[in-house]
């Protein structure tokens, strides 16, 4: 009955929402960044551990939607030991994920059950906000980064 | 606003079949709106208007000498009389066309704080303003150096807390803005009473109407405001119009607003002289066609009666409250009396953002986020709440609907055993 609703809320990621993964502040982080998404409110805080260019530990914080909360998490468990060079590879195959109906051919894993958000734009900043603090946390860019890149997006 | 009875002898459904547009499914389910707080729809009156004046009718306003210009200059200043009978203002000239309320609060902060506003001056906001009613006067205190303060909310009941009204008028304040209903708690505030202590100081008044002029009866004589601001989409007009109802001597004494064509009475090289109020404040050709479709919203609003409308979209919020109260596991935001026609919730257990994604793959068009509310939020201590928001098209069963579909979304997001 709600193809497209069980499409965007598969059962992991509502198991993710209710249940957070790598939920905490990181002690003996050596990056931060904040994501805010000023549309609806949400709000979220990346802390990597850097071990010369690989990701050894990684956490989030905040709080927001299923979505932007299940897909920081899927995130953390997805990079915990990947390089910088991985996870920026994987932003980009998530991006074409979540915002086209054709992935690329490769295998993302556990990211795939994201692929629902694409049917769903407005929702397609909640599934990005976590990436994009991530990304600039590796930039070592700790300042707020928001996800208004769009001008066409909605507001207020 | 009168809670009299207007209304027993209104054909409602008939109102409705005005309206085509909500005659429609989207994903497969009946459409329910209920986000008129941010825009209303559109009654067949208001389109026959706009597609009259552009079949026999366009031109451009006060500059040509030939039949269209002369029919074109008559509708567009036909419907600033009707603005002015609208909100009852004394006159035609204080009624100024806008893109909007925000233009409107713009237009004032610009050319009449602008230019009576000094350093140390003080402008008194509350804590329920909308961004529009707070943005532009922070642009200008900035620039005047000017300072801010804000009268309290409550809580989650969301009334104004006016026991120091009077001491926060005294600190030196100029110029004192208020919405009339907020578009995020539905408090109907006393502008009335406000407007007339503030006046009593020699206080300029500012009253945001973007939530009220379509919904009730608003008489800016009675409200004793000096400058009120209003949008034509909220109230079954088009897009791009709205109006700035200014009080004739605050207006003399205001500096224009843009520069341009209209706005001029004598051009030279160095030197201009302005156009007599209200010309003075529209510059370039403007919006002739959303003003012509506002006369009509105006004409349409008023046959059913904005008191009968008022009372209408009142019994559906406190219906709503009542029916999301029993819920339970939901927290409710607005005086749990008296609210104008909108309700915000929260539910314990699915993000607003996750509620209106839902509800409108079955149909339901709510609001979700901050509602350009962010320092109300921030107070309250929320990201963003979920809204329905009603008008006099909406029924009892589209609340029923609501319900219903909050229990659908509660179902798929409760854990499975």
């Amino acid at each position: 009955m709600f193809e497209d609703l069980n499409d965007l809320y598969q059962q992991v990621i509502l198991d993710h929402s209710r249940s957070p993964r790598n939920f905490k502040k990181l002690d003996g982080a050596n990056r931060v960044a904040h994501g805010h998404n000023p549309l609806c409110g949400d709000r979220i805080t990346v802390y990597l551990h850097l071990d010369g260019d690989v990701i050894s530990d990684i956490s989030f914080e905040g709080s927001g939607c299923a979505i932007s909360k299940a897909s920081a998490s899927v995130m953390t468990t997805t990079l915990k030991g990947k390089t910088i060079a991985e996870a920026q590879k994987m932003f980009a195959q998530f991006r074409q994920l979540v915002t086209t109906d054709k992935p690329d051919g490769e295998d993302i894993g556990k990211l795939a059950v994201f692929a629902g958000v694409h049917k769903f734009p407005a929702r397609v900043k909640c599934a990005i906000l976590a990436w994009h603090a991530l990304v600039s946390a590796l930039e070592g860019r700790p300042c707020m980064v928001t996800t208004e890149e769009n001008p066409t997006a909605p507001k207020s | 606003m009168s809670t009299a009875k207007h209304h027993h002898t209104l054909d409602w459904a008939a109102i409705r079949a005005d309206f085509p547009i909500l005659n429609q499914k989207v994903h497969g389910k009946p459409l329910v709106y209920l986000d008129n707080a941010a825009t209303s729809q559109k009654p067949l009156a208001v389109m026959d208007a706009l597609r009259h004046y552009y079949e026999r009718d366009n031109s451009n306003v006060h500059r040509g000498i030939h039949e269209l210009s002369n029919r074109a200059t008559a509708g567009f200043e036909a419907a600033r009389e009707r603005t002015a009978r609208f909100l009852n203002a004394r006159a035609a000239e204080e009624i100024v066309f806008t893109r909007g309320t925000t233009e409107s609060i713009n237009l004032v902060a610009h050319s009449w704080a602008g230019t009576h506003l000094k350093a140390g001056d003080k402008i008194l906001l509350t804590e329920m303003e909308h961004h529009s009613n707070i943005v532009p006067w922070q642009l200008i205190a900035e620039r005047v150096g000017a300072k801010l303060l804000y009268v309290p909310v409550t809580g989650d009941e969301g009334l104004l807390d006016l026991s120091r009204f009077d001491k926060l008028l005294k600190d030196g304040v100029k110029l004192f803005a208020v919405t009339h209903i907020s578009n995020t708690l539905g408090t109907v505030n006393p502008v009335a009473d406000l407007c007339r202590r503030a006046r009593e100081r020699g206080i300029v008044t500012l009253v945001d109407a973007a939530q009220s002029a379509g919904h009730c009866p608003v008489d800016v004589q009675t409200i004793g405001c000096d400058f009120l601001a209003m949008s034509g989409h909220k109230i079954c007009g088009p897009t791009g119009i709205g109006v700035l109802y200014g009080r004739r001597d605050r207006l003399e004494e205001m500096a224009p607003y843009q520069g341009g064509g209209e706005m001029i009475s004598h051009v030279g090289f160095f030197k201009t002289e302005w156009n007599v109020i209200p010309h003075k404040f529209e510059a370039g050709t403007p919006d002739i066609s959303g003003a012509i479709g506002l006369h009509a919203a105006m004409d349409y609003l008023d046959k059913i009666g904005r008191a009968a409308i008022f009372e209408h979209d009142c019994e559906l919020a406190a219906y709503a409250y009542e029916r999301l109260a029993s819920l339970g596991g939901i927290r409710l935001f607005g005086p749990k009396t008296n609210h104008a026609g909108l309700v915000s919730f929260l539910l314990d257990d699915v993000h607003a953002h996750d509620v209106v994604t839902f509800a409108d793959r079955l149909g339901v068009a709510l609001r979700g986020g901050h509602h350009c509310n962010q320092p109300l939020m921030h107070k309250l201590g929320v990201e963003s709440t979920a809204r329905a928001s009603f008008y006099f098209y909406n029924t009892r069963a589209e609340v029923d609907r609501l319900i219903e579909v909050i229990g659908e979304i509660r179902k798929f997001f409760s854990p499975k055993t």
